[in-house]
Parts: structure tokens; sequence; C-alpha cells
């Protein structure tokens, strides 16, 4: 989801014969529902798995403001406007806090930023399809913060203590950002024929980028094993996948909009909806680089990193300046 | 030439008569920024009252490897809890 095909160790998972005492010993305390905190020894893997999980995790969270960013100055109403400004406010936080907690496992901040810009590094494959119309706000907010939400609240519980605590923060905030989005789709679907259409044609286009988000199907994912018995992946993606169809089918009915598959069907036997997988293909195009929009979002970071230095350098300079001055007196 | 900004270890008061608790951390050039950051990072939904911002660097952690040698002995002196000591019903509350 914010974390795709993040690979593990790139091995299944070591079994307790194959493990060091220290490793066993680490797996018990994750076993026993302990959490690791950043000074207690760790695999390497763990370490590098998490990072690289967290990591493009925040890189999600900043990427993601730019798509919302392009309508802050044409939302419809003052009041719209000053939600998004709020909510896009907030994915910036909530990258800060993952950043924090990614550096916590000792990388630091510039590697990690220098990781998204050289492309070593990914963010969600869903912040490369545009943002065409306000009614693609309302879609963002409900179904991409929605999807995101599935994949978050089990990730409270993950093992790693201030990503955790990272998590629990995110959670709190992130109810706002699906709420506002329903919200205004509410508000479209219930305007005009043209209003209507536009929130239709925006759940169109934003349905099966959102199914993606949660990455391949278990069964071509063979890295997550390990990420499991870490409990840094806590369900499997289909599993959550399944969960956000079921969540959202009733909630596009009540918007009177309709779900772009059509062999969408209640399965009496299981209770969930059967529903059509999506494009595989273009999965793994956008995340190699040839979405809609992955050249405009990493020029925009790519921007935002170059026309910041002067400040980023003019403030440290200033700071030192004023230190060594005092430290003179 | 560019160097990253230090990080900052940020404490927050959440309301009055409370202690302050560790939030997370940030980057900042100096204190100012560091506690100017730490409002945009940290309380935008009226989380705290009051702001501490402390170097990361000027913080002494204990390792956890220290954790018997610092530890282990509270656990002995379990007399320590009033619970050790058996009082008759007959006394009352105490």
């Amino acid at each position: 989801m914010y974390a795709q095909m993040v690979k593990s160790t790139g091995h299944g998972v070591k079994s307790r014969a194959e493990m060091s005492a220290e490793e066993a010993h680490f797996q018990d305390r994750i076993d026993a529902g302990e959490k690791i905190e950043p000074k207690d020894w760790m695999p390497d893997g763990y370490r590098a798995t998490l990072i690289r999980q967290i990591a493009q995790h925040a890189h999600s969270e900043v990427v993601g403001q730019l798509p919302e960013g392009n309508w802050v100055t044409r939302a419809p109403t003052l009041e719209r406007k000053a939600i998004l400004l709020a909510k896009v406010q907030d994915e910036a936080g909530h990258g800060l806090y993952l950043y924090c907690a990614a550096e916590t496992l000792g990388v630091s901040r510039d590697e990690l930023t220098d990781a998204l810009l050289d492309g070593s590094m990914k963010y969600s494959s869903i912040f490369n399809y545009p943002t065409l119309t306000w009614a693609d706000i309302g879609a963002v907010g409900w179904l991409v913060d929605g999807a995101a939400i599935m994949n978050q609240v089990p990730l409270q519980r993950t093992s790693f203590g201030p990503y955790s605590r990272a998590m629990i923060r995110i959670c709190k905030e992130e109810s706002f950002h699906q709420r506002q989005g329903f919200d205004i789709m509410m508000k479209m679907a219930q305007g005009t024929e043209a209003q209507r259409r536009m929130a239709q044609d925006a759940l169109n286009r934003f349905w099966y980028p959102s199914l993606m988000m949660f990455g391949p199907s278990d069964k071509d994912s063979v890295h997550s094993a390990q990420s499991v018995a870490w409990k840094i992946k806590i369900n499997t993606n289909d599993e959550l996948r399944q969960k956000f169809v079921d969540q959202t089918v009733p909630q596009a009915a009540y918007l009177g909009l309709s779900i772009p598959d059509p062999e969408l069907e209640l399965n009496d036997d299981t209770g969930h909806y059967d529903f059509s997988e999506p494009d595989w293909s273009e999965f793994f195009a956008v995340l190699k680089g040839n979405g809609p929009c992955n050249t405009d979002r990493m020029d925009a970071r790519q921007k935002a990193w170059d026309d910041g230095a002067w400040v980023r350098d003019g403030l440290m300079a200033h700071a030192e300046k004023r230190n060594a001055r005092t430290a003179a007196e | 030439m560019s160097k990253e900004w230090p990080l900052w270890e940020i404490f927050i008061r959440g309301q009055n008569g409370m202690s302050h608790r560790h939030v997370g951390s940030l980057h900042a050039p100096d204190a100012e920024t560091a506690i100017l950051n730490a409002r945009d990072v940290y309380t935008r939904r009226n989380e705290g009252v009051s702001i501490w911002a402390v170097q990361a660097a000027d913080i002494t952690a204990s390792s956890p490897s220290d954790k018997g040698p610092l530890y282990e002995p509270s656990e002995a002196k379990v007399y320590r809890h009033p619970t050790f000591f058996d009082i008759p019903d007959d006394v009352g509350a105490m």
C-alpha cells in the first residue's frame, strides 16, 4: 500500500535451527508481543527492511501532497480550501513522523531524501495518477485515504516501537481525511447531473489504482513471510484488499455511484464481494516510472529540494555563527 | 557545503497538571526554530500547552545491555511494595 513491494531479506523465513542465539531471543521477544526499541539488538535484515518500508511510507506521504496541493488554489469555496490545506499539512506531518521513526534506525534524513530523488527508494504507485477535477479530491480522500487506513490500523501493532507510535498518531488524524473526501463525494453525487458525472468519472479512474495500493496478490508476493514473522507486516495484501472492497462497495451504493467492475458481486458463500483484479502490468509500469505523473512528481520534489537549499544552508550558517558568538562570550 | 540540520527531541505538555512527554523528533537549525517546527508538526490539534526542544546529541541514554546491572537489584527488594506486608483485616484500611 503506502509501502508496496518492500522486499525483506530476499530469502524465506529463517527457521529456528538457522537462527543464532541472538536471533532466537529476538524472535521470542516479538512472538511474546514485546516492542523492539531503537537501541535494542536486532537482525540486520529487520533493520534494513524497516528502513525501506518506513522510508517508502514517508516518501508516499510527502509526494502524496502533490496531487492534492494541485487543487488548493482552485477549491470551490474558502471552507473547502481551508480543509484541503489542513489535510495537505497533515500529510507533511505524517511524512515527518515517519522519517523520524526511520532515523532511529541509524539512517539520516538527507540519505532518505537522496534515495527518493535518485529513484533508489520508491513511493506509492497511487500518487503517479493525476487529479483532473475537484471530484478527484473527493475520490482521493475517500478511496486512497480509505485504503491507507486499512493498512495503517493493523500497523499500529507493529513490533518496532517508533513505527508503531508514528502509526498511532497517523491513524488518529487519517479518519478526518477519509471523511472529508466522502463529504466531497456526497456533495458531488447529490449535485447537478454534470457534478454527478464528475464524481462517477473520478471513481472510475481511481478504483483500480486504489486496489493496486495493497500490492500484488499474495501468491506473487514471495518476500512477505519474513516480514510477517517479524510483525512488520500484519495482514496479507489480499486480505486488506478484500476488506477494502467489502467496506467501499456499500459506500458507493450510498452515493448512487457504480463501481467500474462488471464482475463485482456479493458471494453468498463467503460473505465477501468477488471482484476483478487490477491490471498488474499497469502497476509494474507505474512503479518502474512510467505512470502518467511520475516525471512531474519527481521534478516537483527535486525542485523543492534544490530551491530550498539556500534556506537550509543560510539558517544553518546563521545558527553556527550565533553559537560561535555565544561560546566566545 | 550542505549540512543537515541537527535533530531535536520534542516534549509536549498536554495540559497543565501533566508532565512534558516525549512525542518524537524533528530537524531544525536552532532551538527557536525547533519550537516553531514542533508547533506545526506535533500540535496541529491542540495537543499541547508547552513545548520543550532538546538537541538529540545532548541526551545521554542508558544502554539496553545495562538492563541487568541497572534494574535487577530492585527485583530482589520486594519489601518496597506495600503488599509485602500482611496487615490483619482487623486493623482496618492502611
